[in-house]
This record gives C-alpha cells, sequence and structure tokens, in this order.
C-alpha cells in the first residue's frame, strides 16, 4: 500500500474536521478502555502474567535463531512446508507461486496484519488471483477499497450508516427493501454472502498470533469463526507470520493468552484460540490437505540487538492504541501505513524508514498511557523518543525546529543566562496577559496557539520559588 | 543464498552469538525438553467440584448456555430438549466419538443422526470435548474422525458434551494432557480451544452473537462416566 506518513499533519488535520470519523472514533474512548479495565480488575495475577509474558519473549528473542530451526523442523515433520521470505516481495512471490500450483482463482483470508504489510490483496488482484476477506470488518474495508484503520478492530473509523451504503452497493442482488438499519442485520447479510464464499475458495490464508517452536503449531486468535472457515475448508492452508511469532512452548502461549484477550477486548478468552499442526492426517475427514507457512523477515531481524529490540514482543493486542489521545484524535489512518497507534509510530519507522515516518513519532505527548497498559511492557515512549533522536542526529526535522532546539539548549546549558533569561520573560509574558490569563497569539509558537491558548505564567520563576521555600524552611528551622 | 540462510545469519549477527554458542543452545533444548510453567492464577487451582462449577459460571458470563445431566445416558435426552426449546428440526450432525456413539440416540425416534463432517445446511453439530478450562469456561477439541473440525464451526448451534472429570482448572493442564495423548511435540492436525459462541464488535463496536460460526453454543456436562 501506498505510504502516506509523509503526510501525517495534513492526514490529522482532515481527520479532525471529519465529523463521520468523529462520531466513529467515539466508539474507541467509551468502549476499549472500560472493557480492558473490568477484566484486568478482575485477575490479580494480570501483572505477575505481564511480566512472565515479557520474560519468555525476552528469552525467545534472545535464542531467535535456534528456536525458528526447531520450529521449521517441526512444521516439516507434521507434513507442513516453511518458506522463509526476507523481504514483502519475496513472501508474495511465494504466496502466488503456491496459489498458482493450487491453481487458485479465489483464496479467502483470515484477519492479518502481516499481509497489510505485504500488500498482498492488491497484488493477488493484479496477477489475477482473486483475495476475499471474510472477517467482518475487513470485509466491510474491502468494499470501500481502504485499509484497516485499527489493528484488531479495521473499520472501527465507520459508523453503521457507512457500512448499509457499502452493503447496499456491493451486495446489488439483494432485495432493495430490506431492512439494514440495525448492525445485527449488517452482521447476518454479511454471514450469508461470505459463507458461500469459503466453499469456493482454493486457499485459504491466514496470518499468526503465535507459531509455537515445541510443535510447529501455528495459532489464530479469533472471535468471529471466519479464520477457522478459511483455513479447514480450502485445499490448501497458509499461514503468513513474521518471525517475532515464535514462542518456545505451548506453556509459554498459555502465558501469553491470558494476558492478550484481555488487553485487547476485555474478554478473559477470544472465543476461538486455534492450534494448526501441518495438513490433515491420515483418517481426518476435514482440514486441508496442503499446509504452508510462509515465514517473513522484512525488516525485523534489523530491529534485533537495536534500541528497538523490545517492540519484538509486540502481540498486536491494540490497548496502546486503544489508549491513546493521538489516536482518539485522530484515527488510524492518518499514521498513513499499516500500523497506527503507539505500536505504530514505533514500528513504522523501523521498517519503512525515520525518513518517511518520521512524523509518527513526534505525535506523542509521552503520556504514557499506552507503556502502562501494554501486556508486554514495551517501553514505547522512550523508544519514540529514541526515533526523535535519530531523526534529529540525520537532519531530518525542519531547520526551524533545529535552530530552536539548538537555541534552546544554548540556553539550558547556561545555568546563569537560563536564570536570567526566565526571570526576565516570565514578569514580561505575565505583564502582556489577557484579561484571561492565556494568549491567542505568540510569536514563534505559532503552532500552540492556532489549536488552542496559551496559558501565561503566573507569578515567579521555579527556581525563584525554591529559593524562597528554601529560605522559609531554613528560617523555620532556626 | 537462501532466504532461510540470509535471515538466520542475520538474525545471529544482530544477537550477536560468538563462536562458542553451547551456552544458549543448551537452554533452548532443555526449555523444550522441560517446559516451565509460569503464572497460574488461583482460580485455575481449585479442587474438583468447584472447579466444574467455576466452569459452567465462566461458560454462561461468555454466553454459552449450559446444561448439567448425571451420566452419558441421559445426554441424547438432553439433546432433543435443546432443540424443542430453540424450536429447530429434529436433527443433528456428529463424528464418530466413541463416547458418543455409545449413548442412546437410538431411544428418541424422531431424531435424526447424521455422521461425519459438517456440510453448509447442518444446523446443529454435537461434538464431544477432550477437556474443560475452568478459568476460562473453554472447550477444548480436537480435529479427527471422532469430532470433525468442521462440526465446531458450519452449524448454527454447536452442542458440546464434556465430562466433568475432564474439566481442568487451567489451560496449562490441557496442554500437558494432549502432549501426553499424542506425544511430545506432536500435534493433532486441529486444536480448538472455545470459549463462548462465535462473536463480532466490528460494526461500531457493538457486540454481536453469531458472527461466521456458531450463533449459539451449548454445553452438556456429564457429572459421571
Amino acid at each position: 500500500m501506498q505510504i502516506t506518513s509523509p503526510a501525517f499533519k495534513e492526514n490529522a488535520r482532515q481527520a479532525l474536521s471529519d465529523a463521520q470519523l468523529q462520531k466513529a472514533l467515539g466508539h474507541v474512548r467509551s468502549g476499549f478502555i472500560d472493557k480492558r479495565q473490568y477484566a484486568v480488575d478482575a485477575l490479580p495475577e494480570f501483572d505477575a502474567l505481564r511480566d512472565s509474558a515479557r520474560a519468555i519473549k525476552d528469552h525467545t528473542l534472545a535464542h531467535l535463531d535456534l528456536y525458528l530451526e526447531a520450529y521449521e523442523e517441526k512444521v516439516k515433520k507434521a507434513g507442513g512446508y516453511v518458506h522463509w521470505a526476507e523481504t514483502a516481495a519475496d513472501a508474495r512471490n511465494v504466496i502466488l507461486e503456491i496459489c498458482r500450483s493450487a491453481g487458485a482463482r479465489t483464496v479467502t483470508k483470515g484477519k492479518s496484519m502481516i499481509t497489510e504489510e505485504i500488500g498482498l490483496n492488491e497484488f493477488l488482484e493484479k496477477e489475477g488471483v482473486r483475495p476475499v476477506e471474510t472477517d467482518l470488518g475487513e470485509y466491510i474495508i474491502q468494499l470501500r477499497g481502504e485499509h484497516p484503520s485499527h489493528i484488531i478492530a479495521p473499520a472501527v473509523h465507520l459508523t453503521k450508516e457507512q457500512v448499509e451504503a457499502d452493503f447496499r452497493r456491493a451486495h446489488d442482488h439483494l432485495p432493495v427493501a430490506r431492512d439494514l438499519s440495525e448492525p445485527e442485520a449488517l452482521l447476518g447479510e454479511a454471514r450469508r454472502v461470505l459463507r458461500y464464499q469459503y466453499f469456493q475458495a482454493d486457499v485459504g490464508i491466514t496470518g499468526a498470533n503465535f507459531l509455537v517452536a515445541e510443535t510447529g503449531s501455528s495459532i489464530i486468535v479469533t472471535n468471529e469463526g471466519n479464520g477457522d472457515l478459511t483455513q479447514i475448508l480450502p485445499r490448501v492452508h497458509v499461514v503468513v507470520a513474521s518471525i517475532e511469532k515464535i514462542v518456545p512452548t505451548l506453556e509459554d502461549v498459555s502465558q501469553i493468552l491470558r494476558v492478550l484477550a484481555r488487553s485487547a477486548t476485555g474478554q478473559d478468552m477470544s472465543v476461538y484460540t486455534t492450534v494448526s499442526t501441518g495438513p490433515r492426517r491420515p483418517g481426518d475427514p476435514d482440514g486441508p490437505e496442503e499446509y504452508h507457512v510462509v515465514l517473513l523477515d522484512n525488516g525485523r531481524s534489523s530491529m534485533l540487538g537495536t534500541e528497538f529490540q523490545e517492540m519484538l514482543r509486540c502481540i498486536r493486542c491494540g490497548a496502546c492504541m486503544n489508549h491513546c489521545p493521538v489516536y482518539h484524535a485522530v484515527g488510524g489512518h492518518a499514521y498513513g501505513w499499516v500500523y497506527p497507534g503507539p505500536m505504530g509510530a514505533v514500528l513504522t519507522p523501523s521498517l519503512v524508514g525515520v525518513e518517511k515516518a518520521g512524523h509518527l513519532p513526534n505525535a506523542s505527548t509521552f503520556c504514557g498511557r499506552c507503556e502502562s497498559v501494554c501486556p508486554m511492557r514495551i517501553p514505547l515512549p522512550k523508544m519514540m523518543r529514541h526515533w526523535r533522536e535519530r531523526e534529529f542526529s540525520r537532519g531530518l526535522n525542519p531547520a526551524t525546529q533545529r535552530y530552536g532546539l539548538r537555541a534552546w539548549a544554548m540556553v539550558a546549558k547556561r545555568p546563569k543566562l537560563y536564570r536570567f533569561a526566565t526571570s526576565v520573560g516570565i514578569p514580561l509574558l505575565s505583564f502582556f496577559k489577557g484579561r484571561k490569563g492565556s494568549f491567542h497569539y505568540l510569536p514563534l509558537a505559532g503552532g500552540w496557539t492556532r489549536h488552542r491558548e496559551m496559558p501565561a505564567p503566573e507569578g515567579r520563576t521555579f527556581m525563584q520559588q525554591w529559593h524562597d521555600r528554601a529560605a522559609r524552611k531554613q528560617g523555620a528551622r532556626t | 543464498m537462501s532466504g532461510r540462510d540470509a535471515i538466520l545469519n542475520k538474525v545471529r549477527a544482530a544477537i550477536g552469538t560468538g563462536s562458542d554458542d553451547t551456552a544458549r543452545a543448551r537452554a533452548v533444548k532443555k526449555r523444550l525438553a522441560k517446559p516451565p510453567v509460569g503464572v497460574i492464577p488461583a482460580r485455575g487451582q481449585l479442587p474438583d467440584k468447584e472447579r466444574a462449577a467455576l466452569f459452567c459460571e465462566m461458560a454462561a458470563k461468555v454466553s454459552a448456555t449450559v446444561d448439567r445431566v448425571k451420566k452419558p445416558g441421559d445426554v441424547p435426552k438432553a439433546v432433543a430438549a435443546y432443540l424443542r426449546s430453540k424450536n429447530l428440526p429434529a436433527s443433528v450432525r456428529m463424528g464418530a466419538d466413541e463416547r458418543l456413539e455409545a449413548m442412546p440416540w437410538k431411544s428418541l425416534k424422531s431424531l435424526e443422526v447424521k455422521h461425519g463432517p459438517a456440510s453448509a445446511d447442518d444446523e446443529v453439530g454435537v461434538s464431544h470435548a477432550i477437556a474443560g478450562v475452568a478459568e476460562t469456561g473453554t472447550v477444548v477439541l480436537h480435529s479427527g474422525a471422532a469430532n470433525p473440525s468442521t462440526v465446531n464451526f458450519l452449524p448454527e448451534h454447536h452442542i458440546v458434551v464434556v465430562n466433568s472429570k475432564e474439566i481442568a482448572g487451567d489451560l496449562e493442564t490441557v496442554f500437558a494432557r494432549i502432549r501426553q495423548t499424542f506425544g511430545k511435540g506432536k500435534m493433532p492436525r486441529t486444536v480448538n480451544l472455545i470459549t463462548g459462541p462465535s462473536r463480532s464488535g466490528d460494526i461500531e463496536q457493538k457486540l454481536l452473537l453469531g458472527a461466521h460460526g456458531p450463533r449459539a453454543l451449548h454445553l452438556i456436562v456429564v457429572d459421571s462416566g
């Protein structure tokens, strides 16, 4: 997909003035946060499980090469195939080859962010293979020719009226007079339409939440059941997963599962957790006859051993964006690529380059809510700061910002000068403040005052107050 | 260089594996041979009776319906009662599970029992779980002729029989049992952990039951047998 992250500011401006989007985003603000909190409060061991989950992933990443080899061996033993793909293009080509040799004209797809990352749908379509998204949210956005705006709720940016209009346009074989005013009716219609597609498909493609080294299994965690129909009905099942999805054992999976659904949707456990190992066995009456895993690197290995390694612990629950005030304000599309919100602000520069995605780690107030809810305890604000540092050291941010920072550093590194400047500046600012005690306009601070008022400083500087306090204490003691 | 070697080399270079890698290899071998058990929630460690009660409570919380019967022989009647209560046709789909087959289905003359994998027009599927998980109200099934996976997903109503003796407290216990049954490092093609009927919140975050999988999940807990 085309990357519009460089236009983040313009994207954000448009998002803020989009009434439909703002209405839809209200559901993120109200829904996810309370549900997660409720589930977390009901499990006293939640924080201990977060520590356990983090330790499991840290151990795995430190031994990733060995676990990948162990995993591959087990997949082969179970009769499956492993295809290693260094880049998105490698992965697309492998998948197309599998589709071609299966004679596939239609492929059904379970919800998968990794296939968004590699732009699989556009590619398959161009090559004459029709991809059909079967997750309700993904199906809706496929009809609209859009991309997901949230990693677990892809159509969260839409209202039910928009979905109704899309269904009426796409399902024009159905009676015009049907009632689609309620979400129940929309879901029912999608269920009926897609039911037929599962049986048509020659290949089913899913992602994976986990790849288990101990058994060579792939695991998907879903609620709708579409991922399961996608992988048991067609003749060929293709799993696309990136290398950091590996976990050592089923016990390790159990630990992480306990924090995954609670952090994502506030469920104790998602409806369907499905462990798939190889193709159908002799005597099995259903299931795929072929099982392929496409193991994708696409930039992960270059994050290993750097200050961004911890990002590879991410299990894609979406809690960080659900709690992010910036995401709440602009939604996922403004971020301009596959991964939005705080995790996207860290991951996108890693995968597409900071020169394209530099705005994303800057679109944060560092309020820290993302890190406080991350089930894998990923220090997201710290890593966004690392991106800002890299951006600065490579000279990628605008000249005004760079000179501004230099000037600030010049003053801030000289305590006497700093104190003099603030002791002059603060009384000056409080002298010029209006009756409201804030500024509509300040020279050089238009970026702030265009959208909100700048509060005027009150009284004396921090250092002055500190000295007063020390003097008072001294006085009290003597 | 193959993609495989390229990726593994990059990973090794990034991790900084030295010339002597035996310590890392030993750590991996050990973990795979003897998986350490992590944090098990207290609610996953209850005694037998409370465990079955918690299982039923958690299953109801995720919108499954739960019926408890005394012995396996009572299951067909419980199935028929469920069908009547939902106004469903007297026809069910099931695999060749020995425990299901030993039940007196023939005593219910009007009930049609179809065997084999499910098809698109089956309305009700019946499966026998290999286990339940009390901490989350989850039932565990695996693929094979006994309980074909399609029965878990295609019918609108899924009835799952679970033996109360096979309800484990936690997920780890179930995985350990599967390991024992199938052999270390081996798995059946599909293991389904099912927690309630299918659902979606994709339209305006409104939670709706009955997405692509069953609209209703009915559990029959057999207390002895």
